[in-house]
């Protein structure tokens, strides 16, 4: 993992030549502030909660879209040859880029910190904790998008698939339990599952609460899918 | 310095690099030579360990390349075919991080950098961005990259596919002096690259090496014997017959010069080693009161050499795919 940050620095840097990756901040950071105003008003608790919780919801597509590029433009234009022959390893790779990409999604986030700064203006006796907390999840939240779009990414050569079978996989383990969970009628089963995916988690790190479970879920299914990208990347060898 | 034994690479069904063995001597200039889909770029590959041979071994600086993968991509400068560059980066940016992936320290960074650039013949476009650049920039941007780490050991896939006449004739030039200091593989299908750069030349066809030695080795070999062409007006048949006894000549042909030139024919003369039979056959023709028009000793190209070498190969695996 010695090659890790300089592929980082690489990456990083690359998002901010490519127009896409506006587009994505100025619709993500527009929509968030758009949230954030329609809470923002007197008689309303000086909270972040709801912005999180609709920002996991923003991030399903958001990512994708960032990560679709990360390992299928290599394949596409052979650079993923001059990149595999000099003497770094698979990991260096996939580490590398997932923290380049991790990298522009914080550069995303920043701006929203506009808005605690409001509420420290508005409201100087609000609660920091949940604030936290709520960036911390979402921070994580992000980096399982990231994983799953980069091992997707490592899998093809065309960014469009990339990102369309990320979105589906987010849109599956995000947006669909959620919309299970809200049902009454449900069997044990999928109850189960729908509790144990992507948004009944998050919500807990948007209420203040840092539950070490919700914690290792996000950093292991990271973990896993960044694990699995190394292994899309060393596929070359037994193909 | 490069040793390859019974390398052996299967897609699938098939069977791109057969059983191929060859060594390269320090500071040679090879020519890896074949027609398209012979199985150049996949040797290529996987001699700078980007792919895993099916079967067989190769060593590099004395390096294997499937257990001591690392240590063979620090000795090993590659560009591959089409030259595969960040079209974002600029030239100096791209050469720099080029550096750092391969550990190399600020200070030698900077001065192999500047090297390069000089080698390359980079300076004008050094803070351009690559993606502006022109094709022949582009592939001595590639160029540069590989060199960037001074290796031993260089390998370049179809280094000048895509360039211009000039920039083909530097490129060339900038090849053959990295020659000596560095041992250079490169592969093409252009005959007359090999003939400029390499000091020798492998012939590959349908995945095995089908010759190999320097081009005038290669040259002189036995296939590509020169023919002396006898043009004339003579009646076909008897054209024949009377260069056949010709001393010295092994086989004839006769070739008709068509219909826009139907009194000429040309009898193509092979003659046996060590006989010049131009002088009699000139002699014979005007015996027999022919008027006589040109007589000319074919010089042997590694063209002819190579589409019959490969042409054969692709006959013999045609044949043998029918049985």
């Amino acid at each position: 993992m010695r090659r890790s940050p300089v592929i980082a620095r690489r990456e990083l840097s690359s998002y901010f030549y490519s127009p896409i990756a506006y587009v994505v901040m100025v619709i993500f950071l527009f929509i968030c502030g758009v949230l954030f105003f329609e809470d923002f008003q007197p008689g309303h608790v000086a909270a972040m909660r709801s912005l999180f919780e609709w920002m996991v919801f923003l991030l399903v597509f958001a990512i994708p879209v960032l990560s679709m590029g990360l390992m299928s433009q290599e394949w596409a234009t052979g650079t993923i040859e001059t990149l595999m022959t000099a003497p770094v390893e698979e990991t260096d790779v996939i580490i590398g880029k997932f923290l380049g990409s991790l990298g522009f999604f914080l550069v995303l986030l920043a701006p929203t910190m506009i808005y605690v700064l409001m509420l420290v203006i508005y409201s100087p006796s609000f609660d920091f904790g949940p604030i936290f907390s709520g960036y911390l999840g979402i921070v994580l939240v992000g980096a399982l998008f990231i994983s799953i779009g980069l091992f997707c990414s490592s899998l093809t050569r065309s960014q469009v698939v990339a990102a369309v079978s990320a979105a589906a996989i987010l849109f599956a383990i995000t947006i669909v339990p959620m919309w299970l969970g809200q049902r009454t009628t449900l069997g044990w089963f999928l109850r189960g599952v729908a509790d144990q995916m992507v948004f009944r988690r998050y919500t807990d790190f948007s209420r203040g609460v840092i539950d070490t479970g919700n914690l290792i879920f996000f950093l292991a299914t990271t973990a896993v899918f960044l694990f699995l990208s190394v292994k899309a990347l060393e596929s070359r060898r037994w193909r | 310095m490069i040793s390859v034994s019974e390398l052996t690479k299967v897609y699938g069904q098939t069977l791109a690099v057969d059983h191929i063995s060859f060594d390269v001597p320090e500071g040679q200039i090879v020519g890896f030579l074949g027609p398209n889909g012979a199985g150049k770029s996949t040797t290529l590959k996987i001699l700078t360990c980007y792919l895993p041979p099916t079967s067989g071994g190769a060593t590099i600086a004395g390096f294997n390349i499937f257990h001591q993968s690392e240590q063979v991509r620090e000795k090993l400068g590659y560009l591959p075919e089409n030259c595969p560059l960040y079209t974002e980066m600029k030239v100096e940016e791209y050469l720099d991080f080029r550096g750092r992936l391969r550990g190399m320290d600020r200070e030698l960074r900077r001065k192999r950098i500047d090297y390069v650039i000089e080698r390359c013949w980079l300076p004008s476009v050094r803070t351009k961005t690559i993606g502006h650049l022109s094709k022949g920039f582009r592939q001595r941007v590639g160029l540069a990259d590989a060199l960037l780490h001074n290796p031993p050991v260089l390998i370049l896939d179809e280094p000048t596919v895509g360039l211009d006449p000039a920039q083909i004739r530097e490129s060339r030039k900038l090849i053959k002096e990295l020659g000596g200091d560095h041992t250079v593989m490169l592969s093409t299908h252009i005959l007359p690259e090999v003939e400029a750069v390499c000091d020798r030349a492998i012939v590959i066809a349908s995945g095995k090496i089908v010759a190999q030695g320097t081009p005038d080795e290669l040259r002189q070999s036995r296939r590509m014997q020169a023919r002396v062409l006898v043009e004339c007006r003579a009646p076909a048949k008897e054209l024949a017959v009377a260069m056949e006894r010709v001393s010295g000549v092994r086989e004839v042909e006769v070739i008709s010069n068509g219909a826009k030139d139907s009194h000429y024919v040309t009898a193509a003369l092979r003659p046996k080693e060590g006989y010049d039979v131009r002088e009699e056959a000139a002699r014979t023709v005007i015996q027999h009161g022919w008027p006589l028009r040109e007589v000319r000793l074919e010089s042997a190209t590694l063209e002819e050499f190579f589409v019959q070498v490969t042409a054969s190969q692709a006959m013999a695996s045609g044949a043998g795919g029918e049985q």
